[in-house]
């Protein structure tokens, strides 16, 4: 809340605020605007840190979209990429109190800074001798590949950003999906600056 | 610059300092006061204090020293003992159970090390956190697995609401066990993984000296909060010859921690320039002034200013409240005038508190002139309840100190009116609350003048713990606090069953000062067990007993907000007298007003624990009080509803 300064009514002699109008309500922290924020959290990785930022996530009453976990160029330490919807300091909040954690190196919100963001699918399709060449036209439509064909079905391997794995998903839709897997967001920011580099040591 | 009456030392002088100055070793009980001595102990053994008690101490360390080397081979139980050492940690509060037994066959090998045998583990987790809130050290609590852990559990959940430096061990069963519900097997990392700052799980000896060096420096830096270390049985019997590390070699290892401590040049610059403006500031201190051992820069700040201070819960004693500029406790059941005051301040330096909803009610009708100045060590704590705007990471004493000279100097005269009218509303406010209505000058035995004069008749020089509910406001707000870190209470996680182990281990961190534990009677039979605690081990604890047959904090909900629905709210209670006396606990009785002050020295006088067990109204209500969801300025001042 920024409240300016001259429009304080500094006259309040009975204590109760200017008796010509009901006092101001006083603004909640954050816009109360939903928006979609990927962290980055660049943690140490020992036993439980997985389990310290989950446990976080739902004490404190945030809904994590997707969360991936894996390895950073440094042996000991890991990278969990966390996408979530909420307000600008709801999201806040959730980077100062992963801040908390004693094996958190380091948080950053991606949101709105130019990144590469990237997720990977496998979806098992059913396919037939009829079908199996259109759908490969599909996969190579969205720079995705069969990386598995039996009698009965295809493994298609999609990578891209969230909306393009969405587009090729609702396409293969048609011809019946057995089973769909995504590893969740991974983003890395563009330009020479590295998130490692700049760890809080 | 003022010093505080009965803290010539603490108030001005370093941390090191106060630290040199405190008795090295075990601690004993407080020697009785002065006319106490007359009442004899029957037994072999010297009393406490005098030569021929010091000479037994003396020999008996020399001859346990003399026996090391050790003629057996150092297991990670003996670490366990040197870090404990190391990290000079003079008494703790354990349970023995099948796991730690290892850790309680080399205890006697490190007298140095003095730990009291407690009655429930909980009691030895609050007596950590009242020895850590008096002394402002790591307490230091132990249990066993499984049902010892879990027991540990409301203790250390109290601590981390509260922010208390604490390090609570416990055993687990060896390491091949885990995952095997072997008995007494519970998952007690899972457990205190949301409740601590950190924890850890240890399975092997070498890894014992580094966790907890990292565990202890955790719970104290920065905002302090509860370390959990779990120990698998085996660890603790397994040889090791690990070295322990520096203070340099743990921070090093630690690259995730590095709390801020010095708040930021240009936000200091904001502040000083929204200080200038201000017209109606007040002060709101909180418990992180007591932690940062910012009194003396509290008064310095506030004096150079003129600026009141109110106070929360944990803030109480953050300044004397004999002091002019000291105006009072807020919130849900603090004095309407400071409410009042704080509605109509259009500027709020938070210092070291956290907006907690007992505070500010309902946060859109909070101070609705103010701008804010919010100080915090945590930076999550910035903006978590209420948007300010000026938010400064750091310490609440370096901030201050860095801050003052920043600061224009203004006299109270150049406040005269805001400061006039401030008092005019203290004064309506204390005429017409309970104490004001001086009902006990009509015979009725009331909680707000037994709490004062339990803070006359100690000269305002004791530690008062509170448990929690009427007993615990009162308390606040009629004991008359004039020294830091003299008032215990559990403010966050409201924890009945509180008072009497948490006195237990104020009276050992601060055995100078007489300890006065206020308790209901609801919550004294919670934990009323470690009555034989205070026996056993001599700790001369003075419980204030009030007892209304009533679970006096629900049954004024309930005759306010619930229509007067008096469903388990009378509660019976045993002969308090006769439950003491079956303790070997003297106890003495209070029924009228009359009765108090000799009761109340009666107390006093006992070499050791004594109750004093006042029958206090049945009905009293704490008022104010602004009932949940609603602001600051709907405090409901009396209740002429249906009587009962």
């Amino acid at each position: 809340m920024s409240l300016p300064v001259e429009d304080l009514d500094t006259d309040r002699s009975n204590g109760a605020g200017p008796a010509h109008s009901a006092p101001p309500a006083r603004a909640l922290p954050g816009s109360g605007e939903v928006n979609r924020h990927v962290l980055v959290a660049i943690v140490l990785n020992r036993p439980g840190v997985l389990n310290r930022v989950a446990s976080l996530m739902r004490a404190r009453n945030f809904n994590i979209e997707s969360l991936s976990v894996s390895h950073t160029d440094q042996a000991d330490v890991s990278r969990m990429t966390i996408t979530l919807r909420g307000d600008d300091v709801a999201v806040e909040q959730v980077s100062k109190q992963l801040y908390r954690l004693i094996d958190v190196l380091k948080v950053q919100d991606f949101a709105g800074e130019p990144t590469v963001e990237h997720e990977l699918a496998l979806i098992k399709v059913r396919a037939t001798d009829a079908n199996r060449a259109e759908i490969v036209k599909v996969a190579e439509l969205y720079r995705a590949r069969l990386v598995d064909i039996t009698e009965g079905s295809v493994i298609v391997e999609a990578a891209g950003s969230e909306p393009e794995v969405d587009a090729i998903v609702a396409l293969l839709r048609s011809y019946g999906i057995k089973e769909l897997v995504r590893t969740g967001t991974v983003v890395m920011a563009r330009g020479s600056a590295s998130i490692e580099e700049a760890l809080k040591r | 610059m003022t010093i505080t009456k009965g803290e010539p030392a603490g108030a001005a002088a370093p941390a090191a300092a106060r630290a040199a100055a405190r008795p090295a070793g075990p601690t004993t009980a407080a020697p009785p006061q002065g006319p106490a001595r007359q009442a004899e102990r029957h037994g072999h053994v010297p009393h406490d204090g005098t030569a021929g008690a010091a000479a037994i101490e003396q020999a008996r360390n020399a001859m346990l020293r003399d026996a090391k080397p050790l003629k057996r081979s150092r297991i990670g139980a003996d670490v366990v003992c040197e870090a404990l050492l190391r990290q000079g940690v003079d008494v703790f509060f354990g349970y023995p159970g099948g796991v730690v037994l290892p850790l309680y066959d080399v205890l006697g090998d490190y007298p140095e090390l003095r730990h009291v045998l407690v009655r429930h583990e909980q009691g030895g987790a609050h007596a950590a956190d009242g020895y850590a809130r008096v002394t402002g050290r790591v307490g230091v609590c132990l249990g066993t697995s499984g049902p010892g852990a879990t027991n540990l559990v409301t203790g250390i959940g109290t601590a981390l609401l509260d922010s208390i430096p604490m390090v609570a061990i416990t055993g687990n069963v060896p390491g091949a066990l885990i995952g095997k519900d072997a008995f007494q097997e519970i998952d007690i990392n899972g457990i205190t993984l949301p409740m601590t700052k950190h924890n850890y799980l240890v399975r092997d000896a070498d890894d014992l000296p580094r966790v907890f060096a990292e565990a202890f420096h955790i719970a104290r830096t920065g905002r302090p909060g509860p370390v959990h270390i779990d120990i698998t049985k085996d660890a603790l019997q397994q040889e090791t010859s690990a070295q322990h590390p520096t203070e340099a070699e743990v921070i090093a290892g630690l690259p995730g921690f590095r709390p801020n401590f010095d708040g930021h040049p240009r936000q200091l610059k904001v502040a000083a320039a929204e200080i200038a403006r201000a017209k109606r500031p007040v002060i709101l201190a909180g418990h992180g002034v007591l932690h940062a051992e910012a009194w003396a820069d509290l008064l310095a700040f506030a004096e150079k200013t003129s600026i009141p201070v109110a106070w929360t819960l944990l803030g109480i004693g953050a300044i004397s409240e004999d002091h002019p500029l000291a105006y009072g406790f807020m919130g849900m059941h603090g004095w309407k005038h400071v409410n009042r005051a704080i509605q109509s301040a259009d500027l709020l330096i938070a210092i070291g508190m956290r907006f907690d909803d007992r505070v500010t009610g309902n946060v859109r009708t909070y101070a609705p002139y103010a701008r804010i100045i919010h100080v915090d060590i945590d930076p999550a704590e910035i903006g978590k309840n209420v948007a300010v705007e000026v938010p400064i990471v750091g310490d609440a004493g370096r901030v201050l100190r860095a801050l003052t000279p920043m600061v224009e100097e203004t006299p109270p005269a150049a406040r005269a009116d805001y400061l006039a009218e401030l008092a005019d509303w203290r004064a309506e406010s204390e005429a017409s609350s309970w104490h004001g209505s001086g009902a006990w000058r009509e015979g009725v035995l009331t909680a707000d003048f037994v709490c004062e004069r339990i803070g006359d008749l100690t000269d305002h020089q004791a530690t008062y713990v509170a448990d929690v509910g009427q007993n615990q406001m009162w308390l606040a707000r009629y004991a008359g606090f004039r020294l830091p870190n003299s008032h215990v209470s559990s403010g966050g996680l409201g924890t009945m069953g509180f008072g009497l182990p948490a006195a237990m281990g104020a009276a050992l961190g601060r055995p100078e000062r007489e300890t006065w534990a206020i308790i209901g009677d609801g919550g004294f039979q919670m934990t009323s067990q470690e009555l034989m605690t205070l026996v056993q081990d001599r700790i001369p604890v003075k419980i204030a007993l009030f007892d209304n047959k009533k679970l006096g904090m629900i049954r004024q909900w309930q005759e306010i907000i619930y229509g007067g629905n008096y469903h388990s709210a009378h509660l019976l209670g045993p002969d308090f007298a006769k439950l003491a006396d079956a303790f070997g606990i003297p106890a003495f009785r209070a029924r009228t007003p009359d009765e108090v002050d000799p009761a109340i020295e009666a107390a006093q006088a006992v070499d050791g624990p004594a109750l004093v067990w006042f029958e206090i109204a049945e009905t009293q209500n704490i008022f104010p009080m602004m009932p949940a969801g609603k602001g600051l300025s709907d405090l409901i001042e009396k209740w002429d509803g249906p009587e009962e």
